[in-house]
């Protein structure tokens, strides 16, 4: 015992704190580790760096700090800046946002853009107080949205001729994605039936709009879908679009869900069966739940190339952000500043696709259970 | 009473009928096959009312008039005389051009990214982080027109433009280089060149026979690059250079001669690559996290180096898990090519589906080609990637 | 028992299909409104401006006959389209009358279907380059880069004339005017082709249009004018007088300062009289009141009115009225009579 006392010990929480060893912790250690710890590396770096250099200062300079904010004409615009010139955003920022819909009529849209949040929270959020009353508002949200943007039912009805900008983009994102997902479950249900002759029509209807490209679907819906109406009909452009774009969308998200609904053990529904439930009652109280939230990640990046999509309306004269900039640039006033037109476009896209796709993520993180390293 | 009970009976018997799991699912059939069958039936009928209503028939001879316009970018022979269905190949051959070329682009591009993401170099790992983001967010549209408007707009004309050394020279109507005339010892230079192909296939074949019979290892790389690059080349050179280069020359407006990558086909080309690039490299990032760490370290266990273990245990495990939204990138790509309206490259969509159509006015007939080529193409990527798939697939027991 | 039902839901269904449709006068006046196919913007022809309220001389016509028929020339409902769906949109019933600088041709007249509404502009197509070329001719175009904009008879009309005179050239295809002008001010190609009128109104857009001549060359004949459908002859009718009573009203000195007065009580002239409906009834023969030509002519005013507001001298587009002034101005403007 006494000789151990001897010993020199280490006593707890009387020993001093030593620093790390120089060199393995600390922004040099850093610096070394992470951009040079072998030559590929160095090669790299120098190359990143350089790159940054050519990319960032140009761009900052042109997009900001040489570019001009206001101005009537491009010409004025020009005269006070070497840079972008972003007046014709201020200038045309009705345009952009709700398109031609009527001045007085505009607290509509507005009332629209604010309840969308407020529909969007309770989906999102999980613990959000009252969240059951708030998914019945979110479910019925694309329908008061409508009536709010169509009119009738003691609104003054506005032609859909008159939806443009921003407005136009939100309309077809949030009907694309309300009604493509139901439609998309059917269809991924159907395709996964053992009904061959169901199956057979989900497997053509799916293959088909996945094998030709939007355009020339929305090329259809403007051209040649008419033809196929009783002689003497003819419904909205619009509303032949937001059909399109549905059911272009339903045909990826049914491949998106029946992934989700592969993953599931065949035990599952053979339980269900075994329990005596119904086709219907065992899809939606055991495997649809467990199958949709494996594919919410891959359902929320559908979305997105969804929302990226709805600029397609352009080739068929439909008048978005991206449509009222180019109807900008013939002007007069403004001709020639497409560049600015399309920076502003793709700036106003990223900000929304990378809020969608970082939700996604999170999403992917928070239903993630299995091991990694 | 008696009729009652009968009644009583046919209806038990209905749902008798629909309370068994088989018949019900006949009766569903029926009557979804009858619904589809009416509403195409009805549609159909639609269609040839309204098309007699307006006076118009449904035939596709019009593919055989002159079309009277003319292509700038023609891979076969093509001018204004030549019909309708002469046009709609150009425009395929367009399609499959950018398409192809897109593809091995965006590939070799979205692997390169991949890779940056997986480094540990912070700042490339980061680049690579916000290129991929920024590009993915944006749509593919929006690049196709930035690009296109970058080339015009910052690009010299003609008469300024870039030179390369004299033999190529770079403008905003495209890049012009140097075109390539075949002289007849060409051909044994190609043949050479394939020959040197199939005896590497039959060498590697070969080499993996006695490595598993003897355990001996020949330098297949270098042997292969010998047979395939070396040997062509070898050639090439005491044959005495048998291709003749027509330079291209400033004459009037415009660079004569040589051939020619013009601005709409750059812009697409490369809008679409770097986009799908994007995908690619997530794809290929998800592929390499995907193989189990536990494969390297057993690799590295068993003394294998650090090269073998990439080309032997991880990429094969990770083409696994990337080859099959690899194809779907494919696919995206080669629809996204029909965005080539916007600029004015001549594809099917701009052909056939935008100019003749609008010149004859056959919307039916030519939407139909369209739709049923685009079919067709994507169908033969999604069938040749299943096949590639198969052949790499686990074997399971 | 299902299936039989299906089947007769699917009998009822087409059925309905077979329900004619009513003529379009009739459509347009239950509907309260004129569908009017123009152009996605072409400044001085159909433009929305900042308020999105559209004008141009095409929105002025549609005006017109909007204002004949509904009584009220801002009842029109502007459907923009590209060269490529305006006939679609107009074949599909999307629209009633098409204004959108069209061409007159006979594969349109005969094979799309279309009935033409007499010429209100006479245009050809011609060449526009950069001074700084030195061309004086079309004929020194060889080698050039055209652009051209797709959908429109420009690219047969320029085919043709390349190839009967063996010019090479490279086009390039262009869906709207406003690439076309973006590629053109670019230096993406040398020469930019349209009808004579759109290049005037293209060029007013420029920031120098000084820098930019016109080519002597008119290689083609573009009577433009409004169309519609075929198979409705009272509607096209309306339609065409319309058009020849703005342009019979210039002739007879009536615009939108004097028509009021002129149309209030007969005068002393029997042609202006028939034409405001003091005298007679014109309007009854197409369906229409009396006032029908008073009320287009106060709509937007007479044709040298229309001409002037929009692409005449004193606008940016500066148009001259050349070939369409009136007859007796040296010009081919000629309405049928009104009688």
């Amino acid at each position: 015992m006494t000789d151990q006392m001897k010993t020199k010990q280490y006593v707890p929480g009387e020993h001093p704190d030593m620093p790390p060893p120089a060199g393995i912790s600390g922004p040099v250690a850093w610096v070394k580790n992470n951009l040079l710890s072998s030559p590929l590396n160095v090669v790299l770096t120098v190359i990143s760096l350089w790159a940054l250099y050519k990319i960032v200062p140009g761009s900052l300079e042109w997009m900001f700090f040489d570019a001009a904010y206001t101005g009537k004409d491009r010409n004025e615009c020009l005269a006070k800046a070497g840079g972008a010139c972003w007046a014709f955003v201020g200038e045309r920022f009705e345009l952009f946002t709700y398109g031609f819909y009527p001045a007085e009529e505009r607290w509509r849209v507005n009332l629209a853009f604010i309840l969308l949040p407020i529909a969007l929270i309770p989906i999102l959020w999980d613990k959000c107080p009252f969240r059951k009353i708030g998914i019945w508002f979110a479910i019925a949200y694309p329908f008061i949205a409508g009536w709010l943007l169509l009119g009738g039912f003691g609104l003054e009805s506005v032609p859909t001729d008159k939806f443009g900008g921003f407005m136009l983009t939100l309309v077809i994102g949030v009907t694309g994605i309300t009604f493509s997902l139901p439609i998309g479950i059917l269809l991924a249900l159907g395709r996964m039936s053992n009904l061959p002759i169901i199956r057979m029509f989900s497997v053509c209807f799916i293959e088909f709009i996945r094998g030709v490209p939007l355009i020339t679907l929305l090329f259809v819906a403007s051209t040649m879908l008419s033809y196929f109406l009783p002689p003497g009909t003819s419904f909205d452009l619009l509303l032949r679009v937001l059909i399109m774009v549905t059911l272009f969308a339903s045909a990826y998200m049914a491949e998106v869900i029946r992934g989700g609904l592969q993953a599931i053990p065949k035990g599952q529904t053979e339980a269900a069966d075994s329990m005596g439930l119904k086709y219907w009652q065992s899809m939606r109280l055991i495997v649809l739940p467990q199958a949709l939230k494996i594919s919410i990640p891959g359902i929320v990046n559908t979305f997105i190339g969804l929302y990226k999509d709805s600029v397609l309306v352009i080739v068929i004269g439909l008048l978005d952000p991206l449509g009222i900039g180019r109807a900008s640039v013939a002007t007069t006033e403004w001709g020639g500043l497409s560049t600015e037109i399309y920076v502003f476009v793709a700036i106003f896209f990223f900000i929304s696709c990378f809020a969608m796709s970082r939700y996604s993520l999170y999403l992917e993180r928070k239903l993630e259970t299995s091991h990694k390293r | 009473m008696s009729t009652a009970t009968v009644t009583a009976d046919q209806r038990n018997v209905i749902s008798r009928m629909w309370n068994d799991k088989e018949n019900r699912s006949v009766i569903i059939q029926i009557i979804a096959f009858i619904a589809i069958l009416a509403f195409f039936g009805f549609m159909g009928r639609n269609a040839v009312l309204n098309l007699e209503a307006l006076g118009k028939g449904f035939s596709f001879d019009f593919l055989f008039q002159p079309a009277s316009y003319d292509i700038n970018q023609t891979l076969i022979e093509y001018d204004s005389r030549s019909p309708h269905l002469r046009a709609t190949i150009v425009g395929i051959i367009n399609t499959l051009l950018v398409a192809v070329c897109g593809i091995i682009l965006a590939t070799i591009l979205g692997f390169i990214l991949g890779v940056l993401r997986l480094s540990n170099n912070w700042i490339t790992n980061r680049l690579a982080y916000v290129y991929i983001e920024y590009v993915r967010n944006v749509p593919v549209l929006v690049h196709i027109l930035m690009v296109h408007g970058f080339i015009v707009h910052t690009l010299p004309i003609p008469k300024q433009a870039i030179n390369f050394g004299d033999a190529a020279f770079l403008t905003n109507r495209g890049l012009f280089s140097p075109k390539p005339l075949f002289e007849p010892l060409f051909w044994i230079v190609f043949g050479l060149f394939v020959a040197g192909i199939i005896f590497t296939i039959w060498f590697r074949r070969y080499a993996k026979r006695v490595q598993d019979s003897t355990g001996k290892q020949y330098p297949v790389f270098w042997i292969s690059l010998a047979a395939i690059i070396g040997l062509p080349f070898l050639s090439y050179f005491i044959l005495g250079s048998p291709i003749e280069w027509q330079i291209p020359y400033l004459k009037g407006f415009n660079f004569k001669d040589g051939l020619v990558i013009r601005p709409e086909f750059i812009a697409l080309w490369l809008a679409l690559s770097l986009y799908t690039a994007a995908f690619i490299g997530e794809n290929v990032r998800a592929g390499i996290l995907a193989v189990n760490y536990g494969q390297t370290e057993a690799a590295s266990a068993l003394g294998v180096s650090r090269g073998r273990t990439l080309s032997l245990v991880v990429i094969p495990q990770a083409l696994r898990v990337i080859i099959p939204p690899l194809t779907s990138q494919y696919l995206n790509l080669t629809k996204n090519s029909s965005l080539a309206i916007a600029i004015g490259y001549m594809d099917i969509v701009a052909t056939i589906g935008g100019i003749s159509l609008n010149q004859t006015g056959r919307e039916m007939e030519c939407m139909i080609i369209v739709l049923l080529l685009y079919l067709v193409i994507s169908l033969l990527i999604s069938a040749s990637m299943n096949w590639y798939n198969k052949r790499i697939k686990i074997v399971e027991r | 028992m299902r299936v039989t039902k299906s089947a007769a839901i699917a009998a009822a269904l087409s059925l309905t299909a077979l329900t004619a449709n009513a003529g379009t006068l009739e459509d347009v006046q239950a509907r309260g409104e004129l569908n009017c196919v123009v152009t996605t913007g072409l400044t001085g022809f159909a433009a929305p401006n900042a308020d999105g309220k559209w004008e141009g001389f095409d929105v002025d016509f549609c005006r017109a006959v909007a204002a004949a028929v509904l009584g009220d020339g801002s009842k029109v409902k502007f459907v923009p389209s590209t060269g490529k769906t305006r006939f679609t949109l107009l074949n599909s019933g999307e629209g009633d009358i098409l204004f959108r600088n069209t061409t007159e041709t006979m594969s349109r007249d005969a094979d799309l279907k279309l009935s033409f509404l007499p010429v209100n502009y006479y245009d050809g197509q011609g060449f526009m380059v950069n001074k700084a070329l030195g061309v004086a001719s079309a004929k020194d175009l060889d080698g050039a880069s055209v652009c051209i904009q797709t959908g429109t008879t420009t690219e047969l009309n320029l085919a043709d004339y390349f190839r009967s005179n063996s010019i090479s050239y490279e086009p390039v295809p262009i869906e709207t005017n406003e690439e076309a002008r973006t590629n053109y001010l670019a230096g993406r190609c040398d020469v930019y082709t349209t009808d004579a009128s759109g290049l005037a109104a293209t060029r007013a857009t420029f920031e120098a249009p000084g820098d930019h001549v016109l080519l002597p060359e008119i290689i083609s004949k573009e009577p433009l004018g409004g169309a519609v459908r075929h198979g409705d002859d009272a509607w096209f009718d309306i339609a065409k007088w319309v058009v020849n009573a703005l342009i019979d009203a210039e002739e007879l000195g009536v615009n939108s300062g004097n028509v009021a007065e002129l149309g209030a009580a007969a005068g002393n002239n029997p042609s202006i009289n028939r034409l405001l409906g003091t005298e007679g009834d014109m309007g009854a023969m197409i369906g229409l009141d009396k006032q029908w030509a008073a009320r287009a002519i106060s709509a937007g005013g007479n044709y040298a009115e229309i001409f002037d507001r929009n692409i005449g001298p004193s606008t940016a587009i500066a148009l001259e009225r050349g070939l369409n002034a009136l007859w007796k101005d040296g010009g081919i403007l000629y309405s049928a009579p009104i009688r």
